[in-house]
């Protein structure tokens, strides 16, 4: 009697499931064509020129030396500027006010922050930076990419924090520890190997960032180490020779992005195997 | 214990340089909780500054065309009438066509990953899908100029074309020439990026339904897709949603995989063919090159409403995770 309805129920699980198949095989495939495409196009131009000539006008061969020093640096400072404050801030979240409306109000605003649109972020550093200097500066890209740096590493702290027993903090205060030190010494301790895959993934998030460098750091054709000046970087430059008709340009764009994707899969592979491996231990 | 019998001995020097202890002790706690709560205060001062300089720099362009501003597709730099509608149009528009493709393609593979997917191979897809939310957009980007955009103009534009070119709306649609760049092609490429973030978040709340309420529907005869159509979306439904608006968000605000294939053209075409403008893409192309504080000043206003837009997809996001996690922490 229920035949019928028990073989339609049937056809439809089956054909629901095949459909599943079938997303999740076209995507992946599409993003292993991706990968592949990058590969083979990027690879070509992997040479020793590329790590030791500036970018070249139209026309000409040369590398990438000045956008990969430049992005190095800016990545550096924006490094430096966000994780000390956002190690800062996330203490304050997990340890002193950990119900307190001050941190209900951080974390909500942190989140948004965390996935506002990096172009916003760009825009508000030229007004604040480039307005004020009165020219596009290295200072002010990392500045941008260190308010990209700052809600990973709040994130990630306050998690990693949060995770840390309190039996551990009560143990030692049990013993006559005062609080900076109980923070200092045993929760930053046994949370060091998170938080420092917090910072790992922040560098991983601002190693490709393109939109928020555009109209702060700009680029530069040359070699430049000052650091209130232009400065070229690899995504700017990415996008620049990407879009220009030169075979060259386009061919070192490539390569660009190949070096970019390597660096930011080896950065998220070593932080992944940094925190299994302390889940593992504990 | 003879400590009892040395600090009797010692009565007057332990106890002071206790108290200094003491005293250094408190110097550096209250340096520690100060200097943490200032920083958890900057987070907040950046934001708010974020917003002002933003409303700070839209004024002009608020003040010169008034709502109007909105509503209007005209964008003329050399006589200084800006209007945001394209922009706004194209943001709007990518992004739908993103979430029409990426949110079924992401459930799928959510569902692959908790139902379907053999035990082994549920790691390696797992960490694969997040390694690759973690790709830079400009890798995107160059691929869809290059790769996806040829591509489509040669062999699935014309098709599309030559199919609908009778229809009576759909004509209209997917009218026109095939550029292999436009707005489909931004709305592609977007589905493609925001794909690893819906299914990463959309895994993840599937594994917090608890096993014995999936093994009872399996008990009662229920088929895998009444498993998860009747127990697990029901379950984690504010989380999936979550984790769409999370997507969305994303999407919209998205600037360098729209910039390279969007073809930056300020009008609104019928056709989803067409190249178009978002308003991330129009910041990027044009900003340094824009003179005078009204162009500036127009493009800044068009940060504004993107951030607003935003602003209000991301908040609601993290209403509803929050809500699916306080919800999983009650009944713990």
């Amino acid at each position: 009697m229920n035949a019928a309805i028990y073989r339609r129920r049937r056809a439809t699980n089956s054909i629901i499931m095949v459909l599943a198949w079938f997303a999740a095989l076209s995507g992946i495939f599409v993003l292993a064509l991706i990968l592949g495409t990058l590969l083979v196009k990027g690879f070509g131009g992997i040479s020793w020129s590329v790590f030791s000539q500036n970018t070249p006008p139209p026309g000409s061969a040369g590398g990438l030396l000045n956008a990969i020093y430049g992005s190095v640096v800016m990545t550096l400072i924006g490094t430096a500027l966000g994780t000390p404050i956002g190690i800062l801030a996330g203490t304050y979240m997990a340890e002193y006010g950990r119900s307190s409306k001050l941190t209900m109000v951080v974390r909500f605003i942190n989140d948004i922050l965390l996935s506002a649109p990096s172009i916003v972020i760009g825009l508000f550093v030229y007004e604040v930076l480039v307005v004020s200097m009165g020219h596009f500066s290295a200072w002010a890209g990392g500045v941008a990419l260190g308010l990209l740096v700052l809600p990973v590493v709040v994130r990630t702290t306050e998690d990693m924090l949060l995770l840390v027993p309190n039996g551990l903090r009560e143990a030692a205060s049990a013993i006559g520890s005062p609080r900076w030190l109980v923070i200092t010494k045993i929760a930053y301790r046994a949370a060091r190997a998170g938080m420092l895959t917090g910072v790992l993934l922040a560098v991983a998030r601002i190693t490709g960032e393109t939109a928020p460098l555009l109209f702060t750091a700009l680029n530069n054709q040359f070699m430049s180490t000052n650091m209130n000046a232009p400065m070229a970087n690899l995504p700017v430059v990415i996008f620049q020779f990407a879009l220009s008709p030169y075979p060259d340009w386009q061919k070192l764009a490539w390569t660009g992005a190949l070096l970019i994707t390597v660096t930011v899969l080896i950065l998220n592979v070593g932080a992944r195997a940094l925190s299994t491996r302390t889940s593992k231990e504990s | 214990m003879n400590s009892n019998a040395q600090v009797a001995s010692y009565t007057t020097a332990p106890t002071a340089i206790s108290s200094s202890i003491l005293r250094r002790h408190g110097i550096w706690d209250a340096v520690l909780r100060n200097a943490t709560r200032t920083a958890a205060i900057t987070v907040l001062i950046l934001l708010g500054g974020v917003i002002i300089s933003l409303v700070q720099g839209s004024i002009p362009a608020f003040k010169a065309f008034g709502f109007g501003f909105l509503t209007t597709e005209t964008w003329n730099p050399v006589t200084e009438k800006f209007g945001a509608l394209a922009p706004i149009y194209g943001t709007l528009v990518t992004s739908f066509i993103a979430m029409l493709i990426g949110i079924p393609v992401s459930l799928g593979v959510a569902i692959f990953i908790t139902e379907l997917c053999p035990r082994w191979l549920k790691r390696p897809i797992s960490t694969a899908i997040e390694l690759l939310a973690g790709i830079p957009s400009i890798i995107y980007g160059i691929w869809g100029l290059f790769v996806l955009a040829p591509f489509l103009q040669a062999h699935v534009q014309p098709l599309i074309i030559g199919t609908f070119a009778g229809v009576p709306v759909l004509s209209s649609l997917f009218a026109g020439p095939p550029y292999g760049i436009g707005i489909l092609t931004a709305g592609i490429i977007l589905s493609i990026m925001v794909l690893p973030y819906i299914t990463s978040v959309t895994r993840d709340v599937f594994e917090t339904v608890p096993a014995v309420l999936k093994e009872s529907a399996y008990g009662l005869g229920c088929t895998t897709w009444e498993v998860v159509s009747k127990v697990v979306l029901p379950y984690t439904r504010s989380g999936v949603i979550g984790g769409i608006m999370l997507g969305l968000g994303r999407a919209l605000g998205e600037t360098m995989a729209v910039t390279f294939v969007i073809g930056n053209a300020h009008k609104i075409a019928s056709s989803i063919l067409a190249p178009g403008t978002t308003i991330s893409a129009n910041i990027a192309n044009e900003f340094t090159e824009a003179e005078g504080d009204l162009y500036t000043s127009s493009l800044i206003a068009q940060g504004l409403i993107l951030f607003g837009i935003t602003f209000i997809v991301l908040a609601a996001a993290r209403l509803m995770l929050l809500r699916l996690e306080m919800r999983s922490g009650s009944k713990v």
